[in-house]
């Protein structure tokens, strides 16, 4: 009997390591033999912890289990009280298009032999038989952009880490993903970690880097843990090391665990950081691609980035570009979070609307009040209303509403939520987690705290100058944090006046 | 308190393990940190003198980052995600329920020593707020009542 239950942080943050006790201790009481593979999660955070029992039409989901639900999984699977019926049939699974996420959640993450027989390596095995131009080139035909939220053209950055001269070039991998709702790198990290290596072992044949780096927030103690373990099993399989595959240049990879500041998710303070220094933004040119980690060029890109890199060489490049909208082409993971009654990972390809992610697939809210506001991208990102939820997902069609995708994670905010507070928490994570390198962000998120509470306070002799602040931080910032602060800011400020019309206290 | 010697001879070995890595200062903290439970000013000099580079950009790293602490922490340390998925689930009443209850604020310790209280920008667990880390721990889906819970069982 093959039972299946996420090491996944949401599944054992709601209690997976002692359902997995639990399912243990029972089998071995009843005397039957099982095997229990911990996992990556499906993705569906409303049924974590899942577990999933292998039978002859496939595998049965049982969600939320907890420890009491375990002897019913040991009896007549149809009458488990958590049962949800064939994983794949589910309309959550069955509506998705899983390219860069096909095996999470399907195979043993560390299981080598799961990998390849789930398809992996097929990239990279296609990838070794190449030139490093034409895979660059297929890269580029894929219209792959960068998943971290920038969009820029994955390819054009190998090629001008490909045509530098150097005696040393780097692969580094931003891992420090630290939007909240968003959690697609995690997911992918410890339910899929051996693709994230191949997608960078790729990246080291394409550009000629032969030492390349995973950089993960320390928030994410099982991602850390298991990627870890995932290079050690890659380097005694000979996926890495001084000949990749036993065929091909060297390459290896090392984990670096960050240490909790938020701006070390942009890229050049990501280098500083890797490099022993305070995470300090550098300014731009030079561009990492020319002058990355210790000077040498660089290939900085964000784990999806990567991860989607082995598909696009597997299935070829025409395959992913077939799918999307416009100029944002292939599948973007969608991650729905806050208040919402089916959060989790969607992957799909661009161009479904704000309306249908929100409505359809995520059934609104978990508190069942009516949807305020949906926060698409991360803590920069914009608040959008429902008046705007016609918007289609992409790149540009988020940007000409005055908004991002980001790293396409969707914040869900029902009726109760007061868009001041959410224009004033975005300064003040500013200020927190500013680098202090340059002035809009540095004071301007401060003032901008102060304005925000002057607002509050029935000043709106304030809001002009919220807005002028805002215009100064967009344009005058060194990087997104100061420069993309002010969409949540603007956005709660354009969409929900109401909420900044604050009545003069009496005293005053 | 530590002992000098042991302080030394500890931060030369983790200093030794590091050798040759480059921009090996994080993963040096890190390691000093999980010794001591904190960056003890006396580590600096040591550490600076083996990459070198000033002492002056040690301590400029060290208190940079959010993770390193200068103090030892509480016998527990609370990290309450305070990012804006959680808070569409309540995460700013849980939060000041947890104060309240520990009678401390952000970035302090209870007069017993036992719970240090951390605020966090998010942990990953974005459909499931709000969500916490206690002494590493991951939990989710929290409310008073489930905190407390928790609360209580740390001494």
């Amino acid at each position: 009997m093959k039972i299946y239950l996420p090491l996944d942080s949401v599944a054992v943050a709601l209690g997976a390591d002692d359902v997995a006790q639990a399912i243990l201790a029972y089998a071995s009481k009843m005397g039957v033999q099982i095997e229990l593979i911990r996992n990556g999660s499906r993705g569906m955070v409303w049924l974590e912890p899942l577990v999933e029992v292998e039978t002859s039409t496939g595998r049965m989901g049982f969600g939320p289990c907890n420890v009491a639900d375990v002897p019913a999984l040991f009896g007549d699977l149809s009458q488990h009280p958590k049962a949800v019926g064939l994983i794949d049939a589910l309309p959550w699974m069955a509506g998705q298009t899983r390219l860069t996420f096909a095996r999470c959640g399907v195979i043993d993450p560390l299981n080598f032999s799961d990998y390849t027989e789930h398809g992996g390596f097929a990239g990279l095995a296609r990838a070794l038989d190449m030139a490093s131009g034409d895979i660059v080139a297929e890269v580029t035909a894929s219209g792959l952009r960068g998943r971290g939220g920038a969009g820029f053209p994955t390819g054009i950055k190998w090629k001008t880490v490909a045509d530098a001269k150097a005696a040393q070039k780097y692969i580094v991998c931003n891992a420090d993903e630290g939007d909240s709702a968003t959690f697609a790198d995690r997911m992918l990290m410890e339910g899929d970690p051996l693709t994230l290596i191949e997608g960078m072992v790729i990246a080291g044949l394409a550009t000629g880097a032969t030492k390349g780096f995973v950089y993960i927030r320390s928030e994410y103690p099982i991602a850390i843990d298991v990627m870890e373990k995932a290079v050690v099993l890659a380097r005694a399989k000979g996926v890495l090391g001084a000949s990749v595959m036993g065929r091909g240049p060297a390459f290896d990879i090392e984990i670096r665990v960050g240490a909790g500041a938020y701006v070390c998710g942009e890229e050049t303070s990501l280098l500083n950081s890797l490099e022993g220094k305070r995470g300090v933004v550098r300014a731009k040119p030079p561009l990492p691609a020319l002058q990355g980690f210790m000077g040498q060029p660089t290939v900085v890109n964000n784990v999806i980035s990567l991860a989607s890199i082995p598909v696009i060489m597997a299935k070829g490049a025409a395959h992913y570009a077939a799918i999307g909208l416009g100029r944002s082409r292939g599948t973007i993971p969608l991650q729905i979070a806050g208040n919402v009654k089916y959060g989790g990972l969607y992957e799909v390809g661009f161009g479904l609307t704000l309306g249908q992610i929100v409505d359809d697939i995520a059934g609104g809210t978990a508190t069942g009040r009516p949807v305020k506001a949906v926060q698409v991208g991360g803590p920069l990102g914009a608040y959008f209303p429902r008046a705007l939820f016609d918007t289609p997902f992409g790149y540009e069609e988020f940007a000409g509403k005055e908004g991002l995708i980001g790293h396409a994670g969707l914040t869900i905010f029902d009726d109760s939520a007061d868009m001041l507070a959410q224009a004033r928490f975005a300064m003040e994570f500013c200020a927190i987690e500013s680098c202090g390198k340059c002035t809009p962000c540095r004071i301007g998120a401060v003032r901008g705290v102060e304005t925000v509470d002057r607002i509050a306070k029935g000043d709106a002799a304030a809001i002009p100058l919220l807005t002028d602040l805002c215009a100064t931080m967009k344009s005058g910032s060194l990087c997104a944090l100061g420069g993309f602060t002010p969409y949540p800011v603007l956005s709660a400020l354009n969409h929900f006046p109401a909420d900044f019309a604050r009545v003069k206290e009496a005293a005053e | 308190m530590l002992d000098t010697a042991t302080l030394t001879s500890r931060t030369d070995e983790i200093l030794a393990a590091h050798s040759g890595r480059e921009g090996a200062l994080l993963p040096i903290l890190h390691d000093i940190q999980a010794e001591f439970g904190y960056v003890p000013q006396e580590s600096l000099p040591q550490i600076a003198r083996a990459l070198n580079i000033s002492r002056a950009e040690v301590h400029g790293v060290v208190s940079f980052y959010h993770d390193f602490r200068e103090a030892p922490a509480g016998r527990h340390v609370v990290k309450l995600c305070r990012a804006e998925a959680c808070q569409a689930m309540g995460a700013d009443s849980l939060s000041a329920h947890a104060r309240a209850k520990l009678g401390v604020d952000w970035h302090e310790t209870t007069p017993d020593g036992a719970v240090t209280l951390e605020p966090v920008f998010c942990l990953g667990l974005c459909a499931c707020g709000p969500a916490a880390m206690i002494d590493g721990k991951l939990t989710a889906r929290l409310d008073n009542a489930k905190l407390d819970t928790i609360l209580g069982d740390l001494a």
